[in-house]
């Protein structure tokens, strides 16, 4: 097996924020991340999944460097990317690229299509020629499936896929090794996000990339990822292979994620909502609980969890769980078929 | 008689590039105790359909056509005559609950605030039955919750509370313009439970929007399928499911990523995208993005129906469907 590209150790990112008012303040802490560790291999995609407020989106930016870490090291090809000064973490950027959320927000509305695309191009290589700059912008627009004669138009009058398009070309054009998508498909519709998700996996095909691919649903990240974390409340619930986590979820937590994904078939989805169980909300990010942090909404609930943290720990498959009670349960997903 | 009959329905913007036209023709029946599910895009029209009828376009919007509820039409009515139904006939519920509460109230404010108007209740029978509603919408401890602000919900409770605000009067009719699509899966999944399970209690009729078909497989009994501002398809939900008859919904259908089927390499994505309003193809508004486009759709398609009340807008046969003749279908193209 080749050496991983990406190496998270132990990441955590903590926000402080205030309250209580000018004479009686109060710090508060939020651990956002709280020691998230994985690795990744060159041309491998790991999709990450949780819910809103479990940190996906966070440890994103720390892996790149747009928020500082707490704790931790990123080693990019053995390097620790969060030693960096500003400088150097800069032009590691060339390297490590990102793709946001909304597609439309995200895109400058006074710059044309070509010069967000180019942008990253005049930013590092200032000296480029302007015919070497504009060649290589078309071909990046043909890459993603845009027509270069468009290059001229404006975000708006693109639809939300081909603005999400424009962005995978701005953060592809410097030849990056390792491309972050955060959440790229939920703000477009359904029959435009399977046009998203097969073009960020033909690309990494293509070009090698690692790819770390986030979303909010574990239907989404199926078809683009080689592993798949869970994440919750800023902790790793479950690390696994894709073809192993369909099948037989490790955790309580990954099992309730998979049944909460709709099915479009009226006679299944009424038999799934019947072994749907998952109950209550994500706890307050200042009121952790104590012991396993979802045991409050767990089904599988034993006395173990209310007062041992559950460490992630490697299964005999090289999967990670994090839970007391991963080899008693068995949450086989009947009606999925292999992989 | 149908609870809602909505006919030949147009909604148009006046823009600085001109009209556009956001729903062309749309015309349906919703009969009491039904669900009704409108499934389309962005800009497939389904929103401003139902806010054209509700009253609620925007000050450059119009609206042509008939809306029958209870046999009057709600487009002729006179604002003071809409707002004795909007809220007590006829409940909607928006997307995003937490731009739909007023942040500065608390839950027990707004709440009373409704039964105040239209029922006329006193405050402390206000406050009883929207503490009930609470409770009906599964908040725990509904009494103490009552009296917080909106802040101090999560995202799910939240929804729940403007389900909650919804069902406060008994409304004959619950429109919901996607009330799940901004919260988290396992949220969706109990909002999902939570209207299937109201639905049964009560005779309520409810009205569906969303762009996500899987997402109303479970609770409706009729689907409407949208596509650029006019119904490319409707029939009963097993129809629409298990033999759908236009490509669009033969597409949609195809692209939702299941876990319940094997994973292929490729998720089937309908190519192209949405057309732009203004600049809409001549003949089939589909025609474009259409795997099985002919010759003829350049045409406008002729609109299927059978008996059992499924129709499709294709040129492709509809089975067990028979053509409208074009004399009993108004013309929309020039």
């Amino acid at each position: 097996m080749s050496k991983p590209a990406l190496r998270v150790q132990d990441l955590a990112v903590t926000f402080t924020s205030f309250t209580g008012g000018v004479l009686k303040q109060r710090e508060r802490l939020l651990r956002a991340v709280d020691g998230i560790s994985f690795e990744l291999n060159p041309g491998e995609t790991l999709g990450i999944v949780g819910e809103s407020g479990s940190g996906k989106s966070t440890l994103a930016r720390a892996i790149l460097g747009l928020v500082k870490p707490s704790r931790g090291r990123v080693l990019w090809h053995g390097e620790d990317l969060t030693a960096l000064d500003e400088e150097e973490l800069r032009q590691k950027r060339k390297e490590l690229q990102i793709v946001f959320q909304d597609p439309i927000a995200s895109l400058n509305p006074r710059m044309t299509a070509g010069d967000i695309i180019a942008e990253p191009l005049w930013t590092f290589y200032p000296n480029m020629a302007r015919l070497q700059v504009e060649e290589r912008t078309r071909g990046m627009m043909k890459v993603v499936g845009l027509l270069p004669n468009q290059i001229n138009r404006y975000p708006h009058e693109f639809s939300g896929g081909q603005c999400q398009r424009i962005g995978i070309a701005r953060s592809l054009v410097l030849n990056p090794r390792l491309l972050v998508c955060d959440e790229p498909v939920s703000a477009l519709d359904v029959s435009i996000q399977a046009q998203i998700i097969n073009l960020l996996k033909d690309l990494q095909k293509k070009l090698g990339l690692a790819l770390i691919f986030i979303a909010h649903d574990l239907s989404v990240v199926r078809h683009i990822s080689d592993r798949v974390m869970v994440m919750y409340m800023g902790q790793a619930m479950e690390v696994s292979d894709k073809q192993r986590l369909y099948r037989r979820p490790l955790h309580p937590y990954t099992n309730a994620l998979m049944k909460s994904v709709p099915v479009p078939d009226p006679k299944l989805a009424k038999e799934a909502r019947q072994a749907s169980w998952l109950t209550g909300d994500m706890p307050s990010p200042y009121q952790r609980p104590k012991g396993c942090i979802f045991h409050d909404r767990c089904p599988f609930l034993v006395k173990r969890c209310e007062a041992d943290v559950p460490a992630l720990r490697r299964m005999e498959n090289g999967d990670w769980v994090a839970c007391h009670r991963a080899e008693e349960l068995d949450l086989s997903i009947e009606a999925a078929a292999s992989g | 008689m149908a609870l809602l009959e909505v006919k030949n329905l147009e909604v148009s913007f006046e823009t600085p590039d001109g009209v556009v036209q956001a729903v062309n023709g749309m015309s349906f029946t919703l009969d009491q105790g039904e669900t009704l599910a409108i499934v389309g895009e962005s800009g497939a029209g389904k929103s401003q359909m139902v806010l054209a009828f509700m009253g609620l376009l925007a000050e450059n919007g119009s609206v042509r056509g008939e809306a029958l509820f209870h046999g009057n039409d709600l487009l002729k009515m006179k604002p003071r005559g809409l707002n004795g139904i909007r809220g007590k006939q006829i409940a909607m519920i928006f997307q995003d609950p937490m731009t739909s509460l007023n942040p500065f109230l608390t839950i027990e404010k707004q709440m009373a605030e409704v039964v105040m108007h239209h029922q006329g209740l006193r405050r402390e029978e206000a406050k009883a039955h929207a503490v009930e509603m609470l409770r009906a919408v599964r908040i725990p401890d509904p009494e103490e919750r009552i009296k917080q602000y909106p802040h101090e919900y999560s995202g799910g409770m939240r929804q729940r509370v403007m389900i909650a605000i919804g069902l406060l009067c008994e409304p004959e009719l619950l429109i919901a313009d996607e009330p799940s699509t901004a919260l988290d899966v396992t949220v969706q999944a109990q909002i999902t439970e939570l209207v299937s399970e109201l639905r049964k209690q009560t005779r309520m009729s409810l009205m569906l929007i969303t762009h996500d078909l899987a997402a109303v497989a479970e609770v409706a009994d009729r689907i409407i399928v949208m596509y650029a501002g006019e119904a490319v398809e409707t029939g009963g939900v097993d129809d629409i499911f298990y033999r759908p008859q236009h490509p669009y919904t033969r597409g949609l259908l195809a692209s939702v990523p299941r876990l319940d089927r094997a994973s292929d390499d490729e998720l089937q994505a309908i190519p192209g995208n949405p057309p732009n309003l203004q600049e809409l193809p001549e003949g089939c508004r589909f025609r474009d993005r259409c795997t099985e486009a002919m010759e003829q759709c350049r045409k406008r398609p002729p609109l299927w129906v059978s008996d059992d009340g499924r129709s499709s807008r294709c040129f492709l046969p509809m089975e067990g469907g028979r053509t409208l003749q074009n004399a009993t279908e108004p013309e929309h193209d020039e």
